[in-house]
């Protein structure tokens, strides 16, 4: 491992970057859940040597991070952009509240989907939430920047929204660590009583919302003077307003422009921007997503020009910064698509989709591997809508269909998802029975496998595959008060799981069936943690 | 190889094929030699069989990690099913090296025709051998390196 004291450039991903600033400043805890571009971050900083451990979902990370920040240490929680709104119910009150520590809340969004249900743009959640935001755009600026954030936070008590996308966390750049001189020392952790801004009750809450608001306006005037924005003079004729990824697309397709690059995108510096759009002849806005810094300049009596809607949809590259620049709104050339991902040959989860298929099923999945059940051959998953929302919503479904058809819906959610947001939805249904009962199928490969092989709190093993506590699947079902409660393993036995699921559906009762079976890709690893872990002591 | 101009790799093919081991070998080579390099990559899904493809840029500054339309000097493809999926990156001077230029029943690991292909390429750019072996030795585990090498040393011809 290198010693802080190196200043050696290295070839790193922007997560990768991210997790290495927060080492160098000393991070007490990096907490997150796993998620596409973003879990590369807690798996360097534990690679470093740094304290990196999974929650069981978003909103679970950050309170775990605020609770570190309010006893004085630096925190930081990362998860991709849907997993902020699950985090968002804590985001937005510790906006109000006093952190000691540093409290940076890493959105690594996911412009163009290549691995998500919907491209959000997280920048939205500054504004809403009223938290400062940072956009690197590349590993350096990702490294810069999450110090940055950390110092803001610091200085202001706030959390800090560091908002990456998928080109900056999986792109591999230059990076050149901070002489560690330039970082101040990370804090002792240490707890006093401040009910005022540690407890959001109305009366503690209104005031705190106000101190938000002056701390917002004495951040935008910090971002103003000493933000980490950047001027690159050019021509006057052409300006541009950029910010992350967009900002090295820019300098590509359009070397001579004149190019005002935002790192600090709330609150804006206007008087920056204003100042800049008065310079240039012609000024455009060029940022991937929704028309973000557009609007804010417009809001602020500015007069700049939006890239046309058809340049919301997906990712930016240079080809497209140019069609922008020139106003290009011909139709975009359309690349042959390549293979769709497929479930893995021998995939425990083919024999449960097979069982399904030829017992007619309406399946609602949830967000994993076994997403890919609803491609052919399987064609065996109907409804996807969030982590977690295959419970509530076969529920529903149940609650209102006719009988014959209510009772061949389905659930199907894996083990890591089900943990995240699966245990409130079999609440639910012991709480709320629909008069068919309902099926729940959990399929069980013992990894959070779609994001590359993550622990979770039903395997029994941390992070960093030692022993921990375990969550039993099935001991915490019975517990919630599901009575048919089977494990099975559906690739040694294919028919004995059709059986099951064929009983489950014709019985009015709650039935919850977990097919367990290890995860082809993770199986030779899993054992081998297990053999390290036995030779161990439990702690 | 103008050190003036960025080259532009683009390597192609399947989830588990190395694709990404392959352009972070590159990567580091240009590394080593001091140029500027970016390296871009999409994963997740692509984790299960489906197409996967990385871009290096590599030149005395680079600046979007996305290799451009049209743009690319060399196309890598492991896959020859994703060679019609990705010409479209090619430059009309650029170069496609693909399984069909090597003898695969030579390798000593099946699953080093990534490397094999590196081999090929290295002939194409000015970066001494010795920096090659290293990038090799560095992002492969060591039961891998003596197959990686002999592949490597196939392609290279």
């Amino acid at each position: 491992m290198t010693t802080g004291t190196e200043q050696i450039t290295q070839l790193l991903s922007g997560d990768e970057a991210v997790a290495l600033a927060a080492f160098d400043a000393g991070l007490a805890l990096g907490t997150g859940y796993p998620g596409t571009p973003s879990t590369e971050i807690l798996e360097y900083l534990d690679h470093l040597g740094g304290k990196a451990q999974w929650a069981p979902n978003e909103k679970v990370a950050l309170e775990v991070a605020i609770g570190v920040a309010f006893a004085g240490g630096r925190a930081i929680a990362t998860m991709k952009h849907v997993g902020l709104n699950v985090a968002a119910d804590p985001l937005f009150t510790v906006a109000y509240m006093d952190v000691k520590g540093a409290l940076v809340i890493v959105s690594a969004d996911d412009p163009g989907m290549a691995s998500s249900q919907n491209e959000q743009d997280n920048r939205r959640y500054a504004v809403a939430a009223g938290v400062p935001m940072f956009e690197p755009s590349d590993s350096q600026e990702a490294y810069d920047f999450t110090l940055k954030a950390i110092e803001v936070s610091e200085r202001w008590s706030v959390p800090v929204l560091l908002r990456l996308t998928t080109r900056v966390c999986h792109s591999k750049t230059l990076v050149k660590r901070a002489d560690p001189g330039t970082i101040k020392p990370a804090p002792k952790p240490h707890y006093e009583h401040d009910l005022k801004t540690h407890v959001m009750i109305p009366a503690h809450a209104r005031p705190a919302h106000q101190r938000l608001r002056a701390k917002l306006a004495q951040m935008a005037e910090w971002n103003e003077q000493d933000g980490p924005n950047q001027l690159v003079p050019g021509y006057t004729s052409l300006g541009i307003i950029t910010s992350g990824i967009s900002y090295q697309h820019v300098r590509e397709a359009a070397p001579d422009a004149s190019v005002l690059k935002l790192g600090m995108t709330y609150p804006l510096p206007l008087e920056l921007v204003r100042k800049f759009a008065a310079s240039v002849e012609r000024c455009v806005v060029v940022e991937e997503g929704d028309p973000y810094l557009v609007e804010g300049a417009r809001m602020a009596g500015i007069n700049v020009e939006n890239k046309p809607e058809m340049y919301r949809f997906g990712e930016l590259n240079v080809n497209r910064v140019r069609r922008i620049i020139s106003g290009d709104t011909s139709p975009e050339p359309k690349p042959l698509p390549g293979k769709p991902p497929a479930l893995c040959p021998g995939c425990p989860h083919r024999n449960a989709y097979t069982g399904l298929k030829d017992l007619d099923t309406i399946v609602a999945g949830d967000i994993g591997c076994y997403s890919l059940g609803v491609l052919p051959p399987f064609e065996a998953m109907h409804i996807s809508v969030c982590m977690g929302a295959s419970l509530g919503v076969a529920l529903g479904m149940r609650h209102v269909l006719p009988p014959e058809q209510a009772k061949r819906v389905v659930s199907v959610i894996g083990d890591s998802t089900f943990i995240h947001s699966g245990i409130t939805g079999v609440v639910e249904m012991v709480y709320n029975p629909p008069p068919t009962g309902h099926v729940l199928v959990i399929l069980d490969n013992g990894i959070t496998a779609m994001t590359g092989m993550q622990e979770h709190p039903a395997t029994g093993r941390t992070l960093d595959h030692a022993r921990t506590g375990k969550v039993v699947l099935e001991d915490l079902c019975r517990a919630l008060g599901v009575k048919n409660v089977h494990v099975i393993d559906g690739t040694m036995d294919p028919m004995g799981l059709e059986k099951l699921i064929k009983e489950a559906i014709e019985k009015p009762e709650l039935t919850i069936i977990v097919n367990r079976r290890a995860c082809l890709l993770a199986a030779k690893a899993i054992k081998e943690y297990e053999r390290i872990n036995e030779q161990q002591p439990c702690n | 190889m103008n050190s003036n101009r960025v080259t532009n790799i683009v390597v192609a093919g399947l989830g588990g094929q190395g694709v990404l081991k392959a352009s972070d070998i590159i990567a580091d080579v240009a590394f080593a030699a001091g140029l500027d390099v970016k390296k871009s990559e999409v994963h997740g899904m692509s984790q299960r069989g489906g197409s996967v493809a990385s871009d290096v840029r590599f030149g005395e500054k680079v600046f979007s990690p996305m290799v451009p339309e049209g743009e690319a000097d060399f196309l890598i493809v492991i896959s020859e099913d994703q060679v019609p999926v990705n010409q479209h990156m090619l430059k009309k001077s650029g170069l496609v090296i693909d399984p069909t230029k090597i003898d695969v029943n030579q390798l000593r690991n099946k699953k080093s025709v990534n490397v094999a292909l590196i081999g090929m390429l290295s002939r194409h750019l000015q970066f001494p051998e010795d920096a090659w072996v290293v990038a090799l030795k560095k992002n492969l585990p060591e039961p891998l390196i003596e197959a990686n090498l002999q592949a490597f040393n196939l392609g290279r011809g």
